[in-house]
């Protein structure tokens, strides 16, 4: 049989039901668009939320004390952890790759300038952080390069504590106090927007060596280093190691390059999306068992005809084939109806509520298209069996 | 042309079984008329099933244009079928979601002929049975008769050596009747061999050859030149 004809003759099957084939097509249809348009709102997320951990730059590399394994078993509770210092911070400049370090100690404190006071993040910080985290000053300066256990008591304003404490007026060289000690405002940043629900604005930047004492503590909670462009992530880490455990002993940190963090944050975004798009699957499914159940009827409807077939010369294998075609093609249109309505599911999902990002990924919409197509495949296969097994004679008697 | 030998069949009917067709012997020559005929039950559709490949004998030899038959499988007995063999039904059977020449062409598509020359032998056999203008209409706006046609048509259309007629004209009043049965001898006068089971003793007495069948044996054949 030429290919032509057989898609004429299957057609012409699916057509001669119309009611009947457009609501068997809509089941896999509703399956198909739901596996679209979930998958597109988890590569939606996916998409948004590498952004989110990429805005500081890519070139980074974090060490936190204490040893934490990949297998979840963290060794931070053991208390033979030497603290990670600021000196460490200064001894990892050396490394040749380095472009620059930041120490990093957070807290919570109350910051008051006049009469205002308002409860908000203090990081404590090197004057290299707005290169290593691309932060962008609107007025003054960064903190100065003092050295690291003398520096002077400055302080610079995330855009957001500015707003509160001193509205739109000029801050540059005013006084503010966080918790008992003054501190100078050089400058203020501008504004960096929300990560994952932090506010990024709503901090003050002081020295790292000041923060420590308000926060009376001995560790940095991280180091920061920022790689030169070009070099390996793994081998500058290799390098901190080596450096780090000259002067701990043994290996009471752990390292996390940006890089590795992306491919574990990527990897988990991936499963969460095929876990999403396994939930349109279910209703594939359903549309699957609607297939099934229409073959089988049309096959029992059909049934003189098939005999028929087989008394003009029509072999087992033809009989097979065409009703697997038509199970094909039944499921084919309700998946290319599907991908439509997906797609614009996910267009005017992300019209409407901007929030929620979506992203229709191609790949995902031509494994959706094939996936209907074996959706179809299988459901035929059960009905086109009995039809090729049909004994002729009595075929062609049934009425 | 047609070799019988030793054809057995019997079929289960609850714990029964009951013999069809017992201990066959037939032969049939190129281009003879044959009508089959006996009480309902005698076994003539049975026979006429297994000549037309579309049943195996449960014992025996069929021999078809020197063919060995019951020794095929199914893709090569589904080959005889299209190119020897062509069947008229008491139902027509015709698609009903096909035009006549959707119908009629079935054969040639299941060979895989192409569209130019199908359409061109389609069309004249049509044209040859009185159908030219109903070319295009589906099988529930023609009448009985020219359904019949249509039928003989898409059973002609490979030019088989063998029509078998499973009362053709049972299903039809006796003008289109008279028709259809015109048009299947005047196919038996091209050199097809016409084989057709009838209860009708009239269109019975037109074959110049009448098989006789009772409870599955061949009760009376006149004119058995084996």
């Amino acid at each position: 049989m030429r290919i032509q004809d057989f898609i004429q003759l299957t057609t012409s099957a699916v057509r001669s039901q119309r009611m009947r084939s457009f609501l068997t097509a809509l089941g896999i249809a509703v399956g198909i668009g739901s596996v679209v348009l979930l998958t597109s709102l988890g590569e939606g997320l996916h998409r948004f939320m590498l952004a989110e951990f990429t805005q500081f730059g890519t070139n980074l590399i974090g060490i936190n004390p204490g040893r934490v394994t990949t297998h979840g078993v963290s060794g931070a509770l053991i208390s033979n952890v030497r603290p990670l210092s600021i000196e460490d911070g200064q001894a990892l400049k050396k490394i040749p790759q380095v472009v620059d370090v930041v120490s990093v100690v957070q807290g919570n404190a109350s910051v008051k300038a006049g009469k205002k006071q308002r409860r908000t993040t203090i990081y404590g910080i090197d004057h290299a952080a707005p290169e290593v985290f691309k932060l962008k000053m609107s007025a003054g300066r960064f903190l100065p390069d003092d050295p690291p256990r003398s520096a002077r008591s400055f302080a610079v304003l995330g855009s957001r504590v500015r707003e509160e404490l001193f509205g739109s007026g000029q801050v540059l060289g005013k006084r503010i106090r966080i918790g008992s000690e003054s501190f100078r405002i050089i400058g203020s940043m501008e504004s960096k927007g929300q990560m994952l629900g932090f506010d990024l604005d709503d901090v003050v930047w002081i020295p790292t060596a000041k923060a420590l004492s308000m926060f009376n503590r001995e560790s940095l909670m991280e180091i920061d280093v920022l790689y030169k462009e070009g070099s390996s992530a793994e081998e500058v880490s290799a390098q901190i190691k080596k450096v780090l455990i000259d002067r701990h002993g043994s290996e009471d940190f752990t390292i996390t390059t940006q890089e590795k963090m992306l491919e574990v944050l990527g990897k988990i975004l991936n499963i969460l999306t095929l876990a999403v798009g396994g939930l349109g699957g279910i209703s594939l499914l359903v549309g699957g068992v609607g297939i099934l159940t229409i073959m089988t009827i049309a096959v029992n409807e059909r049934t003189n005809e098939i005999g028929l077939l087989r008394a003009v010369g029509s072999e087992k294998n033809q009989i097979l084939g065409l009703l697997l075609g038509e199970s094909v093609i039944l499921a084919s249109i309700g998946g290319l109806a599907g991908l439509v309505l997906g797609i614009g599911g996910a267009w005017l999902l992300g019209v409407l509520v901007p929030a929620l990002h979506t992203h229709v990924s191609w790949t995902y919409v031509i494994a959706a298209e094939l996936l209907a197509a074996a959706v179809g495949l299988l459901a035929g296969i059960l009905p086109a069996r009995r039809a090729a097994a049909l004994n002729p004679v009595d075929a062609l008697r049934s009425e | 042309m047609i070799r019988l030998r030793n054809i057995e069949r019997v079929f289960l009917v609850g714990e029964e079984r009951v013999h069809a067709l017992r201990d066959i012997e037939f032969s049939a020559e190129k281009g003879e008329y044959i009508a089959i005929m006996g009480p309902s039950g005698s076994g003539k559709s049975t026979l006429l099933n297994i000549l037309g490949l579309l049943d195996r004998p449960d014992n025996g030899i069929y021999e078809l244009d020197d063919i060995m038959t019951t020794s095929l499988d199914d893709k090569e007995q589904a080959d005889v079928r299209r190119h020897k063999i062509g069947f008229v039904f008491q139902f027509f059977h015709l698609v009903p979601r096909l035009t006549a020449e959707q119908n009629v062409e079935l054969p040639l598509v299941l060979a895989g002929v192409d569209k130019a020359e199908r359409r061109k032998r389609v069309h004249e056999t049509l044209e040859a049975f009185g159908l030219g203008d109903r070319i295009n209409h589906r099988p529930d706006q023609l009448s009985g008769g020219q359904r019949q046609r249509v039928a003989i048509a898409r059973a002609t259309i490979m030019k088989p050596s063998v029509i078998l007629a499973d009362e053709p004209t049972g299903n039809l009043d006796r003008t289109s009747g008279n028709d259809v049965v015109e048009i299947l001898e005047e196919l038996n006068d091209q050199g097809m061999a016409l084989i057709m089971v009838t209860h009708d003793p009239e269109l019975g007495m037109r074959a110049q050859r009448r098989i006789k069948m009772v409870d599955g044996f061949i009760e009376e054949d006149t004119g058995n030149r084996v």
